[in-house]
């Protein structure tokens, strides 16, 4: 049985805004997604050039040298809106404040073995600064992107990295004995040795005018290296298998969100690359380049936990991204 | 067993600092002039990013969690307004103009203060304001959404709002908010900031906001005044950091001075001609009245603008420029603006009409000194025309200011009888200026605004026909080509609200949903 209830029933006259049945057909109900996205950001008559940038528009398709008939073609395969991202976010910050309640109301932190909690400190708290990174180098792809399909998401990816960079810190304050821990890692993020080559790789990242290839050094190298290599590899088994489940449960954001996002990272590459067979051989060549050094920068890192382990499961980390951007349709 | 030494407990402030100031770092791989090249161009002045006092503490987990259950209450509300058509509970037809006034003119910027805070949130070295802007970034795409959203259902059932983007870059009027932010976003992050976080979002946010929302509220549009409502907390937001932003550049060296002044000057100037929509709105578009223009003047700037200025006279900032012509014009601009857009209503997305008796006397109360002098007798001609079947439309275009890029509706300080022209000669070229102010705008920068896109020397440039219109053929009709351009549906989303689709619509939907028959 159902219940009949009635509502005044007026025929529309339309479905949605007309750009956007341009796109979806006419006569057919738009999602939020699609009309909080689709067309949005300005593209003609612009009234003056930046003063910042007098050699382009405010919005300019050529800041790339990624070329698309329709930057449009891109699609969030989560269709993050606003509303649908930051509920999607708060439901899983109240799984990692229940997380953070149950190591912290158990004393779980407190029971892990030194040396763990030692490396733990070593290699997760100067990431702190990377995600730092994560968060200038999605604010760029916001500002200077082209098309609301591609900057939303990464403005939504910027405030994501912010928010790791502050569980990152959490951590670092639930496990070490004041927030002097924090002073050691930025010292270590600046001076030791370990982490140079990861600082450098940030701060080249950081010049990189071409928004796809930031995406690309950013998104797709360095996301796409380290978080299975760190959370997933190091502290979900290597660390986990130590006595170190707290931790993971302390990451779990982390985990979860990377394999959420890399979804919308694919979906990107592969638009991307099915355009052309000019922009696939430029992005091949980009994630060549800025898989290599993301590589080799994290090596030195995952030593501080793996030890003699790093070379193996660094090229186990290198392989299935290859395999994972082959599906993308890029061939490296 | 050793006891543990209970760890000492952070307090809001320093728990926040951990939280984001240690997270940035001065680059050694690359320089950071390389990392941060527009802090500097604009001849601001900083020492010590450290010295940002963080307007509101927030980190990201908190944020999530009380936006998502705002979010939670906005969707639930617009979805039971759309499903109650609720668009069918506002006082009348003739108020949903408002709404189009709003979704054209006011919803892109949103989204372009998203974009523009990204660039600043981007580019300033210091982490607290860069965090700061990011997150009103964020902010900013979710009320250009929301509001998309909300009035995406009146979308449904009414003209005028369905190529909101189109026209907004190349309908005449649009220009005018349109250009506005253009200015802002290619203006370096400082200037940004003012013209943006302080100009607008501070001193002139209830001069924009308030009317609308409350506009809404008056007139049973609880679509419009929930994301109004629900964008509250955003605001105060934003606000605080726009205060923020102005102490700090004024603290961190004398020399920044005269250069957020003159800022200051412009974009007040800049935002209150933008504001001559809303004033219009006010006193001629919302079928029950919040109050009129010139009060909310009085208020929100007179009074509570003016303790502002007192508060920061200790940093050397004196009031805008050109207060005492905002002062005489407070009698006039709704009128003027409304006569236009009266005028122009064939190329224009929403419709205007002539005030009922009712609402004339209510603005002779409100406009004792200007109103049944200036304005009202022509009201009643025009009124008097359009029932002889006379209903005017200009079909001439008229000049533009070559910085708000209003018509030159304005009429001189002092005198409602003449309308208020200056020019400016500039390479080879005579610039038109509606006021002193937009003259003076100019002439600081004149390489930036030779570049507007005026609507109506576009059209005589011939760049506002489609594609393989043929202006040379034998009785070409260019107001049409135009209209073609704009993608407006003449009879449909312009004339007159006397006759409109909506307005016979409405009746009838009216009538179904009160009524038997």
């Amino acid at each position: 049985m159902q219940i009949d209830l009635r509502t005044v029933s007026i025929k529309p006259l339309r479905q949605t805004f007309d750009h956007i049945a341009r796109r979806i057909g006419p006569d057919k109900a738009a999602t939020r997604y699609q009309e909080g996205t689709l067309d949005v950001q300005a593209t003609h008559n612009f009234h003056y050039r930046p003063t910042w940038d007098p050699d382009h528009e405010i919005f300019d398709a050529s800041r790339s040298a990624i070329r698309m008939a329709d930057w449009y073609a891109f699609k969030d395969p989560r269709q993050f809106y606003y509303g649908a991202y930051t509920l999607a976010r708060a439901k899983q910050q109240e799984t990692a404040e229940s997380n953070f309640d149950f190591v912290e109301g158990r004393g779980l932190a407190d029971s892990l073995p030194d040396a763990l909690k030692d490396t733990v400190l070593k290699l997760l708290l100067p990431l702190r600064h990377v995600a730092w990174g994560g968060n200038m180098n999605g604010a760029f792809i916001t500002a200077y992107g082209y098309g609301t399909a591609l900057t939303q998401p990464c403005l939504y990816h910027s405030m994501d990295q912010l928010g790791i960079a502050q569980y990152l810190t959490r951590v670092g304050l639930l496990l070490g004995d004041d927030p002097s821990v924090l002073d050691e890692a930025k010292k270590s993020w600046m001076e030791g040795e370990a982490w140079q080559g990861l600082r450098r790789y940030v701060e080249d990242s950081f010049v990189l005018k071409d928004p796809l290839e930031l995406f690309v050094a950013q998104m797709v190298a360095l996301d796409g290296l380290l978080y299975p290599l760190v959370y997933e590899t190091i502290v979900d088994d290597v660390l986990a298998s130590q006595g170190g489940t707290p931790i993971a449960m302390l990451t779990q954001f982390m985990t979860d969100w990377y394999s959420e996002t890399r979804k919308w990272v694919d979906a990107t590459v592969k638009t991307a690359a099915a355009e052309s067979p000019e922009n696939k051989a430029l992005l091949e060549k980009w994630i060549t380049h800025w898989r290599d050094r993301a590589a080799s920068a994290l090596m030195p890192v995952a030593q501080i936990a793996l030890g003699a382990q790093t070379d193996a499961l660094t090229s186990e980390v290198v392989s299935q991204f290859n395999a994972r951007l082959a599906k993308a349709g890029v061939t490296l | 067993m050793d006891m543990k030494v209970s760890k000492k407990k952070l307090g809001l402030k320093e728990k926040y600092q951990h939280m984001t100031r240690g997270l940035g770092w001065e680059t050694t791989y690359q320089s950071m002039d390389e990392v941060f090249p527009y802090a500097k161009y604009e001849g601001i002045k900083i020492h010590d990013w450290d010295k940002w006092e963080d307007p509101f503490r927030l980190t990201m987990d908190s944020y999530w969690k009380y936006q998502a259950e705002k979010e939670r209450k906005f969707y639930a509300i617009i979805d039971a307004h759309a499903q109650n058509n609720g668009h069918l509970s506002v006082t009348d037809a003739r108020y949903i103009n408002a709404v189009k006034l709003f979704l054209n003119g006011i919803s892109p910027l949103e989204y372009m203060a998203h974009r523009g805070f990204a660039h600043a949130g981007r580019q300033f070295p210091g982490v607290g304001p860069r965090v700061a802007c990011l997150m009103q970034s964020l902010d900013e795409i979710r009320h250009a959404q929301t509001q998309i959203h909300s009035l995406s259902n009146y979308n449904k059932y009414y003209n005028g709002f369905h190529e909101y983007r189109h026209m907004l870059e190349r309908v005449w009027y649009l220009s005018v908010p349109r250009s506005f932010f253009d200015d802002a976003i290619t203006a370096g992050p400082f200037e940004f900031m003012v013209a943006i976080g302080f100009s607008f979002e501070y001193v002139l946010t209830n001069l924009l906001f308030v009317p609308f929302v409350s506009g809404a509220a008056y007139n049973g549009d609880m679509g419009t005044m929930t994301f109004g409502f629900s964008a509250q907390s955003d605001e105060a937001r934003h606000m605080t950091l726009g205060l923020e932003v102005i102490k700090f550049i004024l603290e961190q060296d004398p020399d920044n001075l005269p250069i957020v002044q003159q800022w200051i000057d412009k974009w007040t100037w800049r935002g209150y001609r933008v504001l001559t929509l809303v004033g219009m709105m006010m006193d001629y578009m919302l079928p029950k009245r919040i109050m009129s223009w010139k009060e909310a003047w009085e208020v929100y700037f007179e009074e509570n603008g003016g303790a502002l200025f007192k508060d920061l006279a200790r940093y050397g900032i004196r009031p805008p420029k050109w207060l005492d012509q905002i002062e005489k014009d407070k009698d006039h601009i709704s009128h003027q603006a409304w006569a236009v857009f009266y005028n122009y209503a064939a190329a224009c997305n929403f419709h205007t009409w002539i005030p009922t008796d009712d609402e004339m006397d209510w603005l002779s109360q409100k406009y004792p000194n200007s109103f049944d002098k200036y304005y009202r007798p022509r009201l009643e001609f025009w009124r008097e025309e359009a029932k002889k079947g006379n209903r005017f439309y200009n079909k001439t275009l008229p000049m533009l200011c070559q910085t708000c890029q209003i018509p030159m509706l304005f009429t001189e300080p002092g005198d409602p009888t003449q309308i208020c022209y200056r020019e400016v000669d500039y390479k080879d070229n005579k610039y038109h200026f509606c006021s002193d102010g937009c003259k003076e705008i100019f002439e600081h920068e004149p390489e930036k605004y030779i570049q507007s896109w005026l609507p109506v020397h576009q059209i005589y440039q011939g760049n506002c026909f489609n594609e393989g219109v043929d202006p040379t053929a034998e009785g070409f009709d260019p107001l049409a080509a135009v209209l073609d351009y704009y993608h407006l549906n003449f009879g449909r989303d312009n004339l007159d609200f006397e006759g409109s689709e909506d307005q016979k619509n409405f009746d009838a939907w009216r009538g179904m949903a009160t009524k038997n028959t």
